[in-house]
């Protein structure tokens, strides 16, 4: 049985099942018992499992190392921060205590750790709110990265988060929240580190993450009415990543663009990139491409700040130009107007 | 209270008008905010004029002064300028920030404003360390720095607070309590009975409590605080009661979503910094009602002017995306 719901809706209804289900897991955040409860996920918890969820100090980073201490001694703790570049506060207490402390001591105890962290554009959010740093936490071993798309997943993947062993940066993006879906009911998990096909296709691979998929699908679309089959990944997990579901890809289509929302270097486009180029360099046919959000601070003026985000546009130019398709048989995708603001044409289903 | 000599005429004249400044200025900005060409998050401090403006009248001109979100009353009373705070909301090329950061990044280094930015308790060390580098100088300078209640709760801030101590310098922490932190109540942040000035003065420093709605309350506490960092003794920690009226960030009221009550508002309301201040004033004979007039046709002109530089300003080049990440690389 499955129905629609909003990928915030998706949200609500995992924690929902997970704090029914076990009495070990509880929510913290700033504002998740307001009225607006975290985008509106946490909406009507608080009647349900009272002190169970609770809001908390304006301390990040005490908050992380004292929600790690409670899972430590059998708690389930969901910290959640309404934009990340709050949860940097915290960097110690989850890259070198959290996501080390199984490792660093022999393997005695994992820390069984959800953060849900909010990225995003838009409204002249600015260089300090617009950060989009996925790869500091890829780049952590220990923790387990993932940035769901579709409200199925958005469920799924935060269920199997919850039931994790593990610390689990849990990456949303604001511009999916609104994004609807048919989601099952009830309890299921999608597993961490498995891509998504898409759609399938045999002339080149579009791997991309978050809110990157939806311009990979824009871009896919417009490269089928060129007669070019683009096959779209949706990475879903970052670390650990997919590996073999890029290449089983790349292998078969022989090009790849990878896209993602954070900057390129260091970035997760970058080891998309190294990954098919040292595995499979063989089966490619041109040079990959990476897209990112451009190499500099998000400014907040209105004209420059979409300049900063790679559209579908260009990802499907960067396609013709890998297949060798004239440019001029492509009808690009047009970023909607405004750009600071969701594309209200398309709000699901997938 | 023991009972104090009244502050000059011209002083708490020049109170009055530079809260009704602010006030004005916010009002018409959160005129013009629903036409959506001011396109970042706004945080409004109408209802707090009363503390930015006692505490800057007690800093000199080349004094220092830093900032959060909730900054614009801050900047302005610092004399931040108006027309380039207005483009900035525009995100114009002309604005503070160049258009690079909108109303919650504001910056006016030629009035000692020096730099506002929106992540909580961020730039409490920051002032700390303006105020390390005049000790160090020896330039004899100030530095105030404005933060919420939310950010006494930030490491940063306990960390700063020691070290302010610890090298005594000449800083005036200035918290305004406005009993929320976004929609979080004070009650499920700190303990019940918590008095976030008597908690601070633990770490050694001088702490005091003040009326954050009454400029000239604000305006003498502030003043014997400078007073003494100037002369070497050291950081004061000033608590200041106050009350946001509008939504935390945006130009509406958001009274309707319940997380505080109509009476509680309404009891905040009565206290308006300007409503007191007009009826002192009036009572004392320091001003006429002709007098309120003028200055408030005045006001209103200079907030047009702004309006209209903001408006008629160019966006930024597209040339400049890539430039100014680093020192040098930029037009400056
Ligand atoms: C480190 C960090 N955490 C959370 C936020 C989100 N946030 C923005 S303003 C704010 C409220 C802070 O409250 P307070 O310091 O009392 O200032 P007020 O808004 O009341 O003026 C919060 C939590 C942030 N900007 N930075
Ligand atoms: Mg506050």
């Amino acid at each position: 049985m499955s129905r629609t719901l909003k990928v915030t809706q998706a949200i609500g209804e995992a924690l929902d099942i997970a704090m029914a289900r076990d009495k070990r897991v509880y929510i913290m955040g700033l504002g998740a018992t307001d009225p607006r409860g975290l985008f509106g996920t946490t909406v009507g918890l608080e009647k349900k499992y009272g002190s169970r969820i609770l809001d908390m100090p304006t301390a990040e980073n005490g908050m992380t190392g004292i929600a790690t201490g409670s899972a430590l001694v059998g708690m389930r703790p969901i910290l959640m921060h309404q934009r990340l570049d709050f949860a940097l506060l915290s960097m110690d207490q989850i890259a070198t205590q959290a996501a080390k402390w199984c490792y660093m001591f022999g393997g005695q105890q994992g820390i069984p750790l959800v953060i849900r962290i909010v990225i995003g554009r838009g409204w002249g959010q600015g260089p300090q709110h617009s950060q989009s740093l996925q790869a500091w936490f890829g780049h952590i071993p220990g923790l387990k990265v993932v940035m769901p798309v579709t409200a199925e997943d958005f469920k799924g993947l935060l269920l199997a988060s919850i039931e994790d062993n593990n610390p689990v940066i849990f990456i949303e993006h604001r511009w999916l929240h609104n994004i609807s879906g048919t989601v099952p009911k009830g309890y299921y998990t999608t597993p961490i580190g498995k891509l998504r096909v898409v759609r399938s296709g045999k002339d080149i691979t579009i791997a991309a993450t978050s809110h990157m998929v939806l311009e990979a699908i824009r871009a896919a679309e417009s490269l089928a009415k060129a007669g070019v089959s683009a096959e779209v990944l949706d990475m879903r997990t970052i670390r650990p990543l997919d590996e073999k579901g890029l290449l089983r890809s790349v292998r078969k289509t022989g090009r790849l663009i990878a896209a993602d929302t954070g900057v390129l270097q260091g970035g997760l486009a970058s080891d998309l990139v190294a990954i098919a180029s040292e595995r499979a360099f063989k089966d490619l046919k041109a040079a990959p491409r990476r897209f990112g959000q451009a190499d500099c601070p998000v400014p907040t003026a209105q004209n420059l700040s979409p300049l900063c985000y790679p559209t579908a546009s260009d990802l499907a130019t960067a396609a013709a130009e890998a297949v060798g398709l004239n440019l001029k048989r492509l009808d690009l995708p047009r970023p909607a107007e405004p750009r600071d603001l969701p594309d209200k044409s398309f709000t699901g289903p997938f | 209270m023991p009972k104090v000599k009244a502050l000059p005429a011209k002083l708490r004249r020049d109170l009055y008008r530079s809260m009704l400044r602010l006030r004005l200025c916010e009002e018409r900005l959160v005129e013009l905010y629903p036409e959506q060409e001011m396109r970042c998050p706004v945080h409004f401090s109408i209802g707090q004029e009363a503390t930015p403006v006692g505490v800057s009248a007690a800093l000199r001109p080349d004094d220092y002064a830093m900032s959060g979100h909730r900054s614009h009353g801050h900047y302005l009373a610092k004399g931040g300028d108006m027309n380039r705070m207005f483009a900035e909301f525009y995100g114009k090329k002309t604005g503070c920030a160049s258009g690079m950061g909108g109303s919650m990044h504001l910056i006016d280094r030629e009035a000692g404003f020096l730099g506002a930015t929106p992540i909580v308790a961020s730039t409490i060390p920051i002032g700390v360390g303006t105020a390390f580098g005049s000790k160090m100088r020896g330039d004899k300078k100030v530095t105030a720095i404005y933060f919420g209640d939310g950010a006494t709760e930030e490491g940063a801030f306990h960390e700063a607070v020691n070290f302010a101590v610890l090298k005594k310098l000449p800083v005036l922490f200035v918290c305004e309590n406005n009993l929320y932190s976004v929609y979080s109540p004070l009650s499920v942040r700190q303990p019940a009975g918590r008095v976030i000035a008597d908690h601070v003065r633990a770490y050694g420093i001088e702490s005091l409590q003040g009326d954050g709605n009454d400029p000239e309350e604000v305006y003498r506490m502030s003043m014997t605080a400078a007073t003494k960092a100037r002369r070497g003794g050291g950081p004061t920690f000033l608590e200041f009661a106050t009350y946001r009226w509008l939504e935390h960030c945006g130009a509406s009221y958001d009274n309707d979503l319940g997380y505080r009550s109509k009476a509680e508002f309404e009891r905040w309301k009565k206290k308006c910094p300007l409503l007191r201040s007009r009826k002192r004033l009036l009572k004392d004979k320091i001003v006429t009602a002709d007098n309120l007039k003028n200055i408030e046709a005045d006001i209103r002109a200079e907030v047009e002017v702004a309006v209209n530089f903001a408006q008629a300003s160019p966006f930024p080049d597209k040339s400049v995306l890539f430039k100014n990440i680093y020192a040098g690389s930029g037009d400056g």
